[in-house]
């Protein structure tokens, strides 16, 4: 065992595991951009949607169960269904593996983000919006003055959770061609080299750390409460 | 100042109307409280006039322009609205919150910071509460901010849904005082929904009662619906007690006052005595230049000179402003049985409970 670690120790002390396109820095690239593409493009789409229909306090549970089916269907299925389609198009400057996890990643970062900028929305007490609107603001105005501040913190949390399921799933991509950390993982089990296997988890793991910590951190500078809690410490 | 010309209002889905062909004229200046039982569209009605709630049907005026012709968030901006939850911006200051209006209205910083200065001393918010938050504060003093925030921009007329309704009732006596003398002082012109006819009667100067389906019963002075209810539904709905609710509403200076067993305490006893005779009564009251002292039992005034004499006071005293329900509760309470009355220049007079009954049955 401890031998083992010292073995996935030296690995990631190999120059050669830090070079080239099988190098630390290039995966690790390769793996943040994929996440990051998806997760953007999952909040451009469920987003505003999700906001306008907190906002207008319509068709929301529809909406969510719609979102929740997606949930269901697991992303590993979602890749080996969409990998073969995209063979079907041009290739692209992308290998068709990217466009196959991207859409399934797409897919898996969805769900958390409406489903909480939704409710984040929703729950604000109608009371608040009805005193706001009492008060002469305008529809836009009650939305970007009070319901989008105080739902913030919950639609972070949202992105946050999708972001992190996604980094630790974009590992998938590997199995379709396009590199990501988790090229380490199935290159090191087609060529049962189990240091490469555990090193390119642990990467991902830590990876995902990382992502959690930072938008954690992010969550709590848009708390629209922050200067009254900051107070009272 | 505002009218309401056959409004009816019927919610999708609903088969029978919030609201029907309601009619109301709230002339400018007065204070008119909406009371009536859960389901009779008193709070609809609030809402239709500052257009949170649409009308089916009929007209609202506001000023003399129909609220339909306006854009509702500029008519809103003119009416000031306070409800029972407050509704304050949790991620607001006190100080912004009091400020949303004129913000929204576009008046220069300046400005604004005076008016919330000013706004925050007359419902009596300290100034060291305008960098707090709504959820540092009393529910007492979320509510005077939900006022500040309704009367910042000055508009002439206020609509307020139960706005005491949320806070515990020592809270909610002194809230409804400083809201009426607030009024007085403002002038504005006034609607105020509430469930509690207590509240109806002591805080309106006309009261309008409604029954379910929004069907107005009653709509007057509180003292002339509380004497002369114009139907059953009425009478019910004030309750069996009426006659104490109107002595709530009269002050004791309407009242004839009598004199009663009392005495300067330069009167020799033997004038003491004649005194309680008069009246019948087992103790004295003793004023000392119009100034009132207390009382002594009959039994201890004897030979020696009324300034010897320790008096009790009276656990209870009144000024004129006081209501007769007060000066009632004073003679059921007291062991003297009378109601003393004191004001600016000392003894007034008294009432019994003779006194009191003339009145409510007036």
């Amino acid at each position: 065992m401890i031998d083992f670690l010292g073995q996935v120790w030296d690995w990631f002390g190999d120059p050669a595991n830090w070079t080239g396109n099988r190098g630390l820095p290039g995966l690790l690239r390769s793996h943040v951009f994929l996440s990051a593409v998806s997760v953007a493009t999952a909040a451009v789409v469920a987003l505003p949607v999700a906001v306008w229909l907190g906002h207008t306090r319509r068709g929301g549970a529809l909406a969510v169960s719609l979102v929740n089916v997606g949930r269901a269907i697991p992303s590993f299925g979602l890749i080996g269904v969409f990998f073969p389609l995209t063979l079907m198009f041009e290739p692209t400057s992308r290998p068709l593996g990217f466009w196959a996890t991207f859409i399934a990643m797409v897919a898996l970062a969805m769900p958390p983000m409406f489903v909480n900028a939704y409710t984040g929305i929703r729950e604000i007490d109608p009371a608040l919006t009805e005193a706001a609107r009492g008060m002469g603001m305008t529809g836009r105005q009650v939305l970007t003055g009070v319901e989008l501040p105080l739902a913030l913190p919950l639609v972070m949390a949202g992105i946050r959770n999708a972001a992190v399921a996604v980094v630790a799933t974009v590992t998938l991509s590997a199995w379709v061609g396009c590199s990501s950390l988790g090229t380490y993982v199935f290159v090191g089990f087609a060529q049962r080299d189990r240091v490469m296997v555990f090193a390119g988890g642990l990467a991902v793991a830590l990876l995902s750390i990382v992502t959690e910590l930072t938008l954690g951190g992010v969550e709590r500078l848009v708390d629209p409460l922050r200067p009254m809690r900051r107070r009272r410490r | 100042m505002i009218r309401l010309e056959e409004v009816t209002k019927v919610f999708p889905g609903a088969d029978r109307p919030a609201v029907s062909s309601l009619s109301l004229h709230i002339p400018e200046g007065e204070f008119v409280t909406l009371v009536g039982p859960s389901g009779c569209g008193k709070t609809t009605t609030l809402k239709m006039i500052n257009r949170i709630i649409e009308p089916t049907s009929g007209r609202i005026e506001v000023g003399g322009r129909d609220v339909m012709s306006m854009e509702p968030h500029l008519l809103r901006r003119s009416i000031g609205y306070v409800i029972q939850q407050v509704g304050l911006l949790p991620h607001r200051t006190v100080e912004e919150n009091i400020a949303t209006v004129p913000r929204l209205l576009g008046w220069d910083r300046d400005r604004i910071e005076r008016r919330v200065a000013e706004m925050s001393e007359l419902v009596g918010l300290g100034a060291d509460l305008l960098e707090r938050y709504p959820a540092e504060l009393s529910g007492g003093q979320q509510q005077r901010v939900g006022v500040a925030r309704a009367l910042a921009a000055d508009p002439p007329v206020l609509l307020m849904d139960e706005p005491f309704g949320a806070v515990d009732p020592i809270v909610r006596e002194h809230l409804q005082q400083e809201f009426k003398d607030l009024w007085r002082r403002l002038g504005k012109t006034v609607v105020f929904v509430t469930h509690d006819i207590d509240e109806a009667v002591r805080m309106g100067t006309r009261v309008a009662i409604l029954n379910v389906g929004g069907v107005l019963e009653q709509y007057d002075r509180p003292e002339e619906i509380l004497a002369n209810p114009a139907n059953d539904f009425v009478s019910r709905f004030l309750g069996e007690e009426r006659g104490l609710r109107r002595l709530a509403l009269m002050p004791v200076s309407s009242a004839g006052l009598d004199r009663g067993p009392v005495v300067e305490i330069t009167a020799t006893p033997e004038e003491a005595r004649a005194v309680m005779d008069a009246h019948g009564s087992d103790w004295l009251g003793l004023l000392d230049g119009g100034r009132l002292l207390g009382w002594v039992p009959a039994a201890e005034v004897g030979t020696s000179p009324l300034a010897d004499l320790e008096p009790r006071e009276f656990l209870v005293i009144l000024r004129p402003e006081d209501s007769l329900r007060r000066a009632l509760d004073a003679v059921v309470t007291s062991r003297t049985r009378v109601a003393v009355v004191v004001g600016e220049q000392g003894y007034l007079g008294m009432l019994d409970i003779d006194r009191v009954a003339e009145e409510i049955t007036e």
